[in-house]
């Protein structure tokens, strides 16, 4: 049990460590990727198991008791989460083994993997704010390096922006958290959350300097997650690296940054609801509007994807605003649903990629024709972003949807539908441009005569079609299952509202 | 930037910078030193030993990889952390052991150590990583 809570950090780094030594050998660097990996994913389950069964556990790193030293705790929100990371840590890197060149791979491709993977599962398993900072740095570190590997041009024009926003968003949190620890003398978050009350009932003159702090984590983290106004990073870097690396940023970095604002959110700064989730609401809704907008003007396709990534960010924000227990369930099941479809997506374009040669949709075109299993399985997770049923992404917006009704906030539930046809009509265009129009002659390098109409893939992008298939599969069974799966996701939310739970198991383990 | 001084004051003092090191990593479990300032001093070592040669040859000094060196202190600090789960404590909680070694008297070895050991390690493979890549750029 208390093994479970370290081991996701404990693989990955031990992978990472193995693969610099073997440094030499891109197969057995391969090969040490992808057996931490699959460890890691491993691991994910029985921890999401276990939390099932016993309730959130804890441990406390180097046996210092709670609010001194550093706990690791999980509840179901976190164990979910950490299997999402390892579920598209282990298609990436199944993926990459296929599309990765082997030059980024002998500089150091998968070490920085697994470290962006320790990073990430870090960030979700800490129960303590300054280190919570520390695995953002880890994971933002490796995810640096990972933007310019390999060194082409527009990745480092990307990676400016990208460094850049994020290193101002790291020095906004860490600022934070230093106020946080001048205020309350802890940075241990279940002890915070009740000191946080305590200064609220003692000094009511406080609680406007506790709701400026509240800001400051909402700017911090919303850059991070790339909300609204501050989310222009994003779509400036995400398609500069190969798509592997795309995938693996697309589907995790954003949603560690959702992940930090639902758990302040929710465990520390409650004093003020009407303002501060008011606020996350609204930027949510702006969020969305301007992401999609901002998305029917691209016509690349990852750039399409990339700014996607911003306006479904806005649909967790807005579930966040919300702030109910239906709603919360409804911004959890939205994260699984977009980890999942987008990651896969990305996985996707990458594909067409290597088969056409290029991300503009106007060279691209006919793919359709020459490859229909590509385009059925562009076609699932696409649709499922777009929230057509039986899809995950219907059952994700319709549960956020159905939570905004609950609460009479037409206005919110009127946007986010407006987005979702807007969505469908980005992603159409993706279909139309890449896949349903026939090709453009001078990128048609494969004549009929000369080469089958289905043309075969080739043995690299047949493996990188397993984790596309693995995929598209679970956005499938994420909407066929949905009920079972929104019992799960109400349970993480009850744990998130009920936050007497969180607090007792933290700081009352003694191991 | 060939400088007989300078070649034949770092073949003396390279060795002594080793150790100084050395000495700063034991040291620094009680007292000001440790992995990190020790792994500093470490790479000045191989740093003088390229500003008086070239970085090749301070490359050849080090014998090993840098990323080996990296990837072997990870390895070495995250093992200090696992010997606590091995006997059943949490993650990365201290241990020590003490013997007895003829003519040296009693001793007292920990995992804090081991963990210093690794960050030693680490900041060596590091800084000689980029070091040299600049160096040999």
């Amino acid at each position: 049990m208390k093994l479970l809570l370290v081991l996701p950090l404990i693989i990955p780094l031990t992978a990472a460590g193995l693969s610099l030594l073997v440094w030499r050998s891109r197969v057995a660097q391969r090969a040490v990727g992808l057996i931490g990996m699959a460890a890691l994913f491993v691991v994910a389950v029985l921890l999401l198991s276990a939390v099932m069964k016993h309730g959130i556990c804890a441990t406390q790193v180097g046996d210092w008791p709670a609010p001194f030293g550093i706990t690791l705790v999980a509840d179901t929100f976190s164990a979910l989460m950490v299997l999402l990371a390892a579920t598209i840590g282990l298609a990436v890197t199944v993926y990459s083994v296929g599309a990765m060149d082997p030059q980024r791979e002998s500089f150091g491709y998968y070490p920085l993997l697994c470290v962006l993977l320790m990073g990430v599962c870090g960030a979700f398993l800490t129960g303590d704010l300054f280190n919570l900072y520390v695995w953002f740095e880890v994971m933002l570190i490796a995810s640096f390096v990972l933007l310019v590997l390999g060194g082409e041009r527009p990745q480092m024009e990307g990676a400016i922006k990208y460094v850049t926003l994020n290193l101002v968003s790291s020095a906004i949190l860490l600022s934070a958290v230093g106020i946080v620890y001048g205020l309350t003398g802890t940075l241990n978050m279940a002890d915070l959350a009740g000191r946080l009350r305590q200064i609220e009932m003692e000094d009511a003159g406080q609680g406007s300097f506790v709701t400026a702090v509240a800001m400051m984590f909402l700017v911090a983290f919303g850059i991070k997650a790339a909300a609204f106004p501050l989310f222009f990073w994003l779509p400036a870097s995400y398609h500069t690296p190969p798509a592997a690396v795309s995938a693996v940023f697309a589907g995790l970095l954003t949603k560690v940054g959702v992940y930090g604002l639902i758990r302040v959110f929710t465990l520390l700064f409650v004093h003020d609801i009407g303002f501060t989730h008011g606020l996350i609401a609204l930027i949510g809704c702006v969020t969305m509007v301007t992401g999609v907008l901002g998305a029917a003007a691209q016509n690349e396709f990852r750039r399409i994807l990339s700014f996607h990534i911003v306006s479904q960010i806005g649909y967790m924000i807005l579930a966040l605003g919300m702030f109910t227990g239906a709603a919360l369930a409804g911004a959890v099941f939205f994260i699984m649903h977009n980890i999942i479809a987008k990651s896969c997506l990305f996985l996707v374009s990458g594909v067409a990629h290597r088969i056409r040669g290029t991300y503009e949709l106007s060279r691209l075109g006919g793919l359709y024709r020459d490859y229909p299993f590509l385009a059925v399985l562009f076609f699932i997770p696409a649709m499922a972003l777009a929230g057509i049923p039986p899809l995950s992404g219907f059952f994700a917006k319709l549960a956020i949807i159905k939570a905004g009704l609950d609460i009479q906030e037409y206005v919110l539930v009127a946007t986010a539908l407006l987005v979702g046809i807007l969505t469908l009509f980005s992603m159409t265009k993706i279909w139309a441009e890449a896949f349903w129009k026939s090709a453009p002659q001078e990128v048609d390098h494969q004549p009929a005569t000369t080469a089958p109409r289905a043309a075969g893939y080739d043995r690299a992008t047949r493996i990188m079609l397993i984790p596309v298939i693995f995929l598209a599969a679970m956005t499938v069974l994420a909407g066929v299952g949905a009920e079972p799966l929104l019992g799960l996701f109400s349970r993480a939310a009850d744990e998130l509202l009920d936050t007497t739970r969180y607090i007792r198991v933290v700081l009352e383990v003694r191991s | 930037m060939k400088s007989v001084i300078l070649s034949t004051a770092s073949r003396l003092v390279h060795p002594l910078l080793l150790m100084f090191s050395v000495f700063l990593l034991l040291r620094g479990h009680n007292e000001p030193g440790g992995g990190f300032s020790g792994g500093l001093m470490a790479a000045s070592a191989f740093v003088l030993h390229a500003l008086a040669h070239d970085a090749q040859t301070a490359r050849r000094a080090l014998k090993v990889q840098p990323q080996t060196l990296i990837g072997a202190g990870l390895l070495a600090a995250l093992a200090a952390g696992i010997v606590a789960l091995a006997i059943g404590e949490p993650f990365l909680t201290g241990s020590w052991t003490s013997f007895h070694m003829p003519g040296l008297g009693e001793w007292t070895l920990g995992t804090p150590l081991l963990f210093d050991v690794g960050v030693y390690l680490v900041v060596v493979g590091v800084s000689m990583l980029i070091i040299l890549s600049m160096a040999e750029d």
